[in-house]
């Protein structure tokens, strides 16, 4: 087969990939918090039902800056999605992790483009808090990746998976252990999971960036947020646990982050926005610092 | 009998559509609610969302905005002044749109028959798809009343979107009806700046001499 044939066969099989393995988490997670709630919750696979129905609605749009806005959205983060390694798979061979954290932004930036066009001040200030958290989340997290490039002088995510491949010994999390709990804070925050879900806020800002969304821009919404858990969840995998050898290891570690992250989110309650910046910036922010100096001079 | 016509038609128009069955299934599963909390009905909600009747089996849940919402529900009584929010919202909510009524005072006005800001009929100003009799209803029959709808939605009777654009004209004219009751009382305030007052004039403002 065509070389470039075979490149897109897996291009658009990472894209639907990672929206149904997103889509799939997202279910799942609905399904873990209607446990810890004590209800039998809707079944799994429930995001893909909700994705469906969107794309059969119809739909409003305010402008065409919103139609690119959010299709610059989903094709930023699908795109980041191509550079991460799922188990020993990877389309292109190496992934930067500075690549990624460079790409990710460009998401947040189309949907902050996006649906600042619609003109409902809500969604303008729900996007407001999304960059100012952003801020909050990216400098431990870049913190602590800056700690692993001293270590390994390479930027190379697989290198960082392979040097973890003997047994659970090996992992990043025993590592890095200050840097495993930072950026766990910050993935809380990346995800906008509670106690940061400042963006969207469905009983103050009648949920923020999502606000005049109707129809299949909803429906590309929900696939935004799956992407979004692949990418993160497959990132923090790759960072502190190992990478993984085979596919369902890979999904069975996925989800355990993600679970972790539903657990917290299911107990606390919204910080204030200046509050959770705060937050990130001196408990995220110093467990980086003293990871990043130690690594540095023990390290 | 129109509305018997109206049915067919939709029936013929999702016969000749393949998908439509499969596309009502994902529609009757996943139906996202927007409730206008007037009515004393609102109370009833939280015991069925939450973990002793639990409507997110069925795959419902809260929306935030009109926008987003599937199913407009008016839990209660609705006064004149609401009539007109309601109204806004229902035609900001995207098709298909289902509206259900909660107990009695949406169908007859109920216990608020008789009083002047309510009015007694809602299905003369939006088109309801389902009705939910009681005083209050208990989240039992709403429940029921949900997987009633349901049912109708997979059968592609619940049109009530479709009628109301059919008929229009009518809705409107009942709409306007009512709300031409609900004139502003106090006048609009008189800017005095919206015609570029000259200096003299500002100034005999300023000492309350004039009354612009």
């Amino acid at each position: 087969m065509n070389a470039y044939a075979l490149l897109g066969i897996k291009l658009i099989g990472v894209s639907f990939g990672s929206m149904a393995v997103g889509l799939l988490f997202m279910g799942l997670g609905r399904k873990v918090t209607a446990r810890i709630q004590r209800r039998m919750g809707p079944p799994f696979y429930q995001s893909f039902i909700d994705v469906i129905k969107c794309f059969t609605k119809t739909s409003i749009t305010h402008n065409f800056v919103m139609d690119l806005g959010i299709i610059m959205a989903l094709g930023g983060l699908i795109a980041t999605a191509f550079f991460i390694p799922f188990a020993n798979f990877s389309i292109l061979g190496s992934s930067s992790v500075v690549i990624v954290l460079y790409l990710m932004s460009i998401g947040y930036l189309g949907m902050a483009m996006g649906v600042s066009a619609s003109g409902n001040p809500n969604a303008t200030i729900g996007i407001s808090r999304a960059l100012a958290l952003m801020m909050g989340y990216e400098i431990p997290f870049v913190m602590v990746i800056m700690a692993m490039l001293i270590t390994y002088n390479s930027s190379d995510l697989l290198t960082y998976a392979v040097a973890q491949s003997n047994g659970i010994g090996s992992w990043h999390i025993w590592k890095y252990p200050l840097g495993f709990i930072a950026v766990e804070i910050a993935f809380q925050a990346m995800v906008g999971e509670a106690p940061y879900d400042h963006m969207i806020a469905p009983a103050e800002i009648a949920s923020g960036p999502m606000v005049e969304l109707s129809g299949k821009y909803l429906g590309i919404g929900f696939l935004l947020h799956a992407v979004q858990l692949y990418v993160e969840t497959g990132l923090i995998v790759n960072l502190f646990l190992g990478g993984a050898s085979s596919w369902y290891v890979m999904l069975v570690k996925m989800f355990a982050v993600y679970f972790t992250t539903l657990s917290i989110n299911a107990v606390m309650a919204r910080y204030r926005i200046e509050q959770g910046i705060r937050h990130l910036w001196i408990w995220a922010g110093s467990f980086g610092l003293l990871q990043l100096i130690y690594t540095r001079i023990w390290g | 009998m129109e509305m018997d016509n109206l049915y067919l038609a939709n029936l013929r128009e999702e016969k000749q559509n393949m998908w439509g069955g499969l596309v009502n299934y994902f529609r009757k599963r996943s139906m996202w609610m927007l409730y206008y909390c007037t009515g004393c009905g609102a109370i009833e909600l939280p015991p069925t969302m939450t973990s002793r009747y639990d409507m997110e089996r069925l795959g419902m849940g809260p929306m935030a905005t009109p926008r987003q919402a599937d199913l407009l529900l008016i839990t209660g009584y609705l006064s004149v002044k609401t009539l007109k929010r309601v109204i806004w919202s229902y035609e900001q909510m995207q098709e298909p749109k289902y509206v259900v009524g909660f107990g009695s005072c949406p169908i007859n006005g109920g216990i608020y028959w008789d009083a002047y800001p309510v009015i007694n009929h809602l299905e003369a100003f939006i088109p309801v798809d389902m009705s939910i009799a009681g005083c209050m209803p208990r989240p039992q029959a709403i429940i029921d009343a949900f997987e009633k709808l349901m049912g109708e939605i997979q059968e592609g009777k619940a049109i009530g979107y479709k009628r109301y654009e059919k008929h229009y004209d009518w809705y409107k004219k009942n709409q306007d009806a009512v709300l031409g009751r609900t004139e502003a009382v106090l006048k609009p305030w008189n800017d005095p700046f919206a015609s570029n007052p000259s200096v003299d004039e500002l100034m005999a403002l300023e000492k309350g001499e004039s009354n612009v």
